[in-house]
């Protein structure tokens, strides 16, 4: 019987031939990823387990993205006990401010991670990582502090949704629409427990940056992983930056899937998750006009250089609207040192916008943009829940970079062509 | 475990179990007073040690933060008894031990204000005020002997030989 991708690279880090879902295996793992909250976590847990060295500092990533630069004096009594640590243990990929970014995009960017990997990230958002062809999921700070010291962590293997992409995207619509349109299908728990995996003609069409922003959001239909089979767009990105050898696997054709879903593109417009909830998605025409406090361009989601440049694009000798606050902050240093030499960043800075050093920030109500009571918000991130981006009274709608850049400067949420014909 | 029930809706997502704002606060002790902040912001005052709360499914999706099982855990809610729960949410609550009851039966049929007993280890529930009597689905044995060692804390000292 043949298997999936993932259950292909669950069963080589597992050391078997074979593995099916709902078995328990205790896998070895190549990545471990600890931003700045769940490092902090982990190091009191691998205190308390009483380890002394951690089982392999050369496969510890730890990259600080939340609460950076220290958004407080808590913050920075955090960071300092993270940084004690890595020093002692001797953590190589270790990013602060200054050389950093949002680890998810951290890892693809500095090739710390590749086609056939198993990464263990602490943050939900690690599926991210399953764009490259690799298994990744999210766990809390304990299971980090369990990895850091085993090397390995258990797990129970998923089965496999096929989520099969159709037909060419139209010129606003991007990997965030896609995503979209899939939570909208699968609804919040859809995918529980479950290995999202993205196939179909469509893939061909998308970059990276496409791709990072689809399994990124994986987690919001309730999956444990996302994964995108390697094809040559993943071995070109992953040439010349992987620092690793990989490993390209292949679903067989007579592997087993928990289902299927199918989504046509053809003709999908730019979605937007409405408040309270990621799987509340509806086309953009529908809430167009929903007048907006701020717009958030940000997140490990949509501020890589690509999301960054379609912004661009429409903000390019416009302003945002006098009553509409804009936020932009770059996912990673590299890509905010690229933006500047692209002149990205003297186009948002001429059309009013705050521009930040990477760090999640607004995404989850920590800082740099945290919303007041009755404020209303579109942002390019991946929660909208209740409070999420601030006080319980705010709410945040969900949308793509071109959708964010065409509301910023109408002040309320719209179509990214209600802005490309309009006069300058 | 014995404790008074607190209800609440599906898919309650770990912003609103410990809100963003209170995650450079480490000390569980410390956030325990603001649990379940995003849904009543009363809560923390109104709970008691011991209690239990009873939710739709998916309870503990989005953030992986788990400051939320840990600020359950810290407060002394006794049991959550949900129909589903989110898998990561899940991995914390076992890695910390904080007990969790899949049951849709006890979730869809215990009701706010009710006093219920829970017996962990056999996966029993039992609504005192209606007198009925519930099965929650049993881990597996891998989780089993995870959450009768304690938690992931011992299973990995025991796993690094240190006890």
């Amino acid at each position: 019987m043949g298997m999936t991708i993932t259950e292909k690279i669950l069963a080589a880090h597992a050391g078997q031939k074979v593995v099916e879902p709902g078995e328990f295996i205790r896998a070895r793992v190549d990545v471990a990823m600890g931003n700045d909250l769940s490092a902090a976590g982990a190091v009191a847990v691998f205190a308390q387990i009483g380890a002394t060295r951690v089982w392999d500092p050369g496969k510890i990533a730890v990259v600080f993205d939340h609460i950076v630069p220290a958004k407080d004096i808590a913050a920075a009594n955090l960071l300092s006990t993270v940084r004690r640590f890595v020093r002692q243990q001797g953590i190589a990929h270790f990013f602060d401010e200054g050389r950093n970014g949002i680890a998810h995009i951290i890892l693809p960017e500095q090739g710390l991670c590749g086609p056939g990997d198993l990464i263990i990230g602490g943050d939900s958002h690690s599926c991210t990582y399953g764009a490259l062809g690799c298994f990744s999921a999210g766990v809390g700070h304990t299971d980090l502090a369990g990895v850091w010291a085993l090397g390995e962590v258990w797990l129970k293997v998923p089965a496999s949704l096929k989520v099969v992409y159709r037909g060419a995207p139209g010129p606003w619509v991007m990997g965030k629409d896609l995503i979209l349109a899939a939570i909208k299908r699968l609804t919040i728990d859809g995918a529980l427990y479950q290995a999202m995996e993205f196939t179909g003609p469509t893939m061909a069409r998308l970059g990276m940056s496409e791709r990072l922003t689809i399994c990124n959001m994986a987690i919001e239909a309730g999956a444990k992983s996302g994964i995108i089979p390697p094809d040559e767009i993943t071995l070109d990105y992953v040439r010349g930056r992987a620092k690793r050898p990989w490993t390209v696997h292949e679903s067989d054709p007579d592997a087993r899937y928990a289902g299927e879903i199918d989504i046509n593109v053809n003709g999908l417009r730019p979605l937007v998750a409405k408040p309270y909830s990621p799987d509340n998605v509806v086309s953009v025409d529908e809430v167009a006009g929903v007048k907006l406090d701020q717009v958030f361009i940000g997140s490990c989601t949509n501020a890589k250089l690509e999301d960054l440049r379609i912004a661009a694009g429409l903000l390019r000798g416009r302003k945002a609207h006098a009553e509409t606050r804009l936020i932009v902050i770059p996912a990673s240093t590299w890509i905010w040192q690229q933006a500047l030499k692209e002149g990205l960043l003297e186009v948002f800075a001429d059309a009013g916008a705050a521009i930040s050093t990477p760090t999640c920030g607004a995404c989850f109500g920590g800082h740099m943009g945290v919303l007041g009571k009755g404020e209303v918000c579109l942002s390019t991130s991946n929660r909208n829940f209740v409070g999420r981006m601030g006080d319980p009274g705010a709410q945040a709608y969900l949308a793509n970079p071109a959708v964010a850049a065409a509301s910023a400067v109408l002040g309320r949420i719209a179509a990214p062509e209600e802005l490309a014909e309009a006069a300058r | 475990m014995r404790g008074r029930v607190w209800k609440f809706g599906d898919n309650v997502n770990t912003d609103v179990i410990m809100p963003g704002k209170y995650l450079s606060m480490r000390d569980p002790s410390q956030i325990a007073p603001y649990i379940m902040e995003g849904l009543d912001p009363d809560f923390g005052k109104k709970a008691r040690p011991g209690d239990i709360i009873v939710a739709g499914k998916n309870f503990g999706c989005g953030s992986s933060r788990e400051t939320a099982p840990g600020g359950l855990k810290a407060f002394g809610i006794g049991c959550v008894i949900a129909p589903t729960f989110a898998r990561i949410f899940l991995r914390n609550a076992i890695n910390i031990g904080l007990p969790l009851c899949e049951c849709p039966e006890a979730a869809h049929e215990i009701e706010e204000g009710h006093t219920v007993r829970v017996d962990f280890s056999q996966g029993v529930i039992t609504d005192e005020t209606t007198g009925r009597v519930f099965r929650a689905a049993p881990f597996p044995p891998f989780l089993q002997e995870m959450i009768a060692l304690g938690g992931l804390i011992p299973y990995t000292r025991r796993r690094l030989g240190l006890g």
